[in-house]
């Protein structure tokens, strides 16, 4: 579309020059909330699988630590008898000491390695929510054969977190939304001003027999070709700063945040935000185009 | 819609327009215009000329009256028909209004390229018309850089490269000398020899005097037509009206 002819002379327009610059910037920030997203969007998912279908049974440690192992090892047997007689639990399997100072590693760092600290026993639960499980009435019925057991259904945790990352969401995807408002709005600025300063032009190709399609075509292609040149720089400006990200979230080791990195679906969306953006531009100074010559005669 | 036989090219009837909200400039306007006629449009400076040629090439819409062009009324002619009864008229602007950040040649094949003639097709035209009017050595030259004499060949140019049905020529002669004026209603002659009817606004009576085609006469925006005879020139297309002759190259003699 951009190497067809151009009567009008567009290109030499000093205006439109900050049009690529705001669109890179644009297509940036675009990139970087729609990662923001797709990580999210995965995290949730990745979650909501690996968890939900699990609740842990926590016996706290004894008191003492000296009469230690004969009373929780009785407790834990107890609590293992009531799973096995509740409905709807599939598996129940209590973890061994190391595999609990594992998965406390992410919060207690190296303190997780010091022997004398008196860790919960825990048992790994697997049950099918569509028998619909009554974990309440799971968590009173231990309590009352296992003193001081407790359940810890992740339901309950994820279901707040995914409402705090759904929230997140909707910000980034209220971002993108004024990211195309901005985008559209200056591109309607920059033709304006373009028609204004080429009205010349405009009128004698107007009053030679040119169709309307044919003007609103050479500011189309000339806004997708400032809208590619935009859309590219931001792109690639964009792989230094997900790749910083990336570095960094796996330097400070947060292992609670499931990995960063980005899939090939993913790639491809980022990809094709710039060519959306170009699209959109030259969409939009069609548009303006066309409603300010169907006011001429 | 055929324009042979006793079809008008252009009709006004009572035709009235005016700026906005100001007076009318035009008031009452009727004529006719048969295919192949020859008139010159005469007035004082501020009569109304450049206004009713604005109508005939659709520039603008009358504020009252029917304006029909080849036999179609203006006023219900929906917009989208507008450029291809735009691409029958020629014009030749009081202004030139060439594009100046095109060459010579970019500016003579727009109404072509409009038209959607393909490159391949339009070049040979737009070559041979530009040798014509003796502008063969400036083909790329911008038309800044042209003396006004050859910019106003090159907006004759293209004004005629399409082969339009109707020529509208805004005071042509206004800024060259006399000679100069003469050899360019010659070649508005040869045109219309060739079938196309020709409007020729200009002040220079003794032009009109001179070279005797019937003469529309605008006098403060009110029209009086001198002499209702036929203007054209016997003509060398085929009754039927059908598409004008490539040049003829005694064109040429007259450049
Ligand atoms: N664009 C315009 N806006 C307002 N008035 C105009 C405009 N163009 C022409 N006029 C007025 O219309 C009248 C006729 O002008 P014009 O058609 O240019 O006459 P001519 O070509 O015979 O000199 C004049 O009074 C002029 O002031
Ligand atoms: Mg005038």
């Amino acid at each position: 579309m951009f190497f067809r002819r151009i009567d009008i002379a567009l290109d030499q327009d000093a205006h439109a020059r900050f049009l690529p610059l705001l669109i890179a910037f644009m297509v940036y920030l675009a990139i970087l909330a729609v990662a923001g997203i797709m990580v999210l969007n995965h995290s949730i998912e990745r979650w909501d699988k690996g968890i939900s279908g699990t609740l842990t049974v926590q016996i706290p440690p004894p008191q003492d630590s000296a009469i230690n192992s004969d009373a929780t090892t009785s407790a834990v047997n107890d609590a293992l008898r009531v799973l096995s007689n509740t409905p709807g639990v599939l598996n129940a399997e209590v973890l061994a000491e190391d595999e609990t100072l594992e998965l406390l590693r992410p919060w207690l760092g190296e303190l997780a390695g010091q022997a004398d600290l008196p860790l919960p026993r825990l048992i790994d639960v697997a049950i099918d929510r569509e028998s619909g499980v009554d974990t309440q009435a799971l968590s009173r019925q231990l309590s009352v054969s296992v003193p001081g057991a407790s359940v810890d259904d992740h339901r309950v945790w994820l279901d707040r977190l995914v409402r705090l990352l759904k929230t997140v969401e909707l910000i980034a995807l209220g971002v993108v939304a004024v990211i195309g408002f901005v985008t559209i709005g200056t591109v309607i600025f920059t033709t304006r001003t373009g028609l204004a300063l080429h009205s010349e032009a405009i009128q004698v190709l107007h009053l030679i027999g040119a169709h309307d399609n044919y003007i609103a075509r050479q500011f189309a292609g000339r806004a997708l070709w400032l809208g590619l040149k935009g859309g590219l720089v931001g792109l690639i400006f964009c792989v230094p700063t997900l790749l910083a990200i990336g570095y960094l979230a796996e330097r400070m080791q947060i292992e609670a945040i499931p990995n960063i990195s980005l899939g090939v679906p993913q790639m491809v969306a980022i990809i094709v935000l710039p060519l959306i953006v170009a699209g959109i531009a030259m969409v939009t100074a069609r548009v303006t185009v066309l409603r300010t010559l169907a006011r001429m005669p | 819609m055929s324009e042979g036989g006793n079809e008008f090219i252009v009709r006004f009837e009572n035709v009235g327009l005016r700026y906005g909200l100001g007076p009318e400039v035009l008031q009452d306007i009727y004529f006719e215009l048969g295919a192949g006629s020859f008139h010159f449009l005469t007035g004082a400076s501020g009569a109304g000329k450049s206004s009713l040629m604005k109508l005939m090439y659709l520039a603008m819409r009358p504020s009252r009256g029917l304006v029909s062009l080849f036999g179609r009324d203006m006023a219900i002619t929906p917009r989208t028909k507008l450029p291809a009864l735009r691409r029958r008229v020629g014009v030749v602007f009081q202004e030139f209004r060439l594009l100046n950040h095109l060459s010579t040649f970019d500016n003579v094949a727009l109404p072509l390229r409009v038209a959607g003639v393909r490159e391949n097709e339009l070049k040979g035209q737009v070559e041979e018309l530009l040798s014509w009017v003796g502008l063969q050595n400036h083909m790329k030259a911008r038309p800044p850089t042209l003396s006004g004499g050859q910019q106003q060949r090159v907006a004759i140019a293209r004004a005629v490269i399409a082969r339009p049905r109707l020529l509208l020529a805004d005071e042509p002669t206004g800024n060259v000398d006399d000679r100069m004026a003469y050899r360019l209603v010659h070649l508005f002659e040869e045109l219309n020899r060739l079938g196309t009817t020709v409007v020729i606004a200009t002040h220079n009576q003794q032009l009109v005097d001179r070279l005797g085609h019937p003469e529309i006469r605008l006098e403060a925006g009110k029209l009086r037509m001198l002499s209702n005879s036929q203007g054209g020139i016997e003509r060398k297309t085929a009754a039927d009206g059908s598409p004008v002759a490539p040049f003829d190259p005694e064109v040429l003699n007259y450049l």
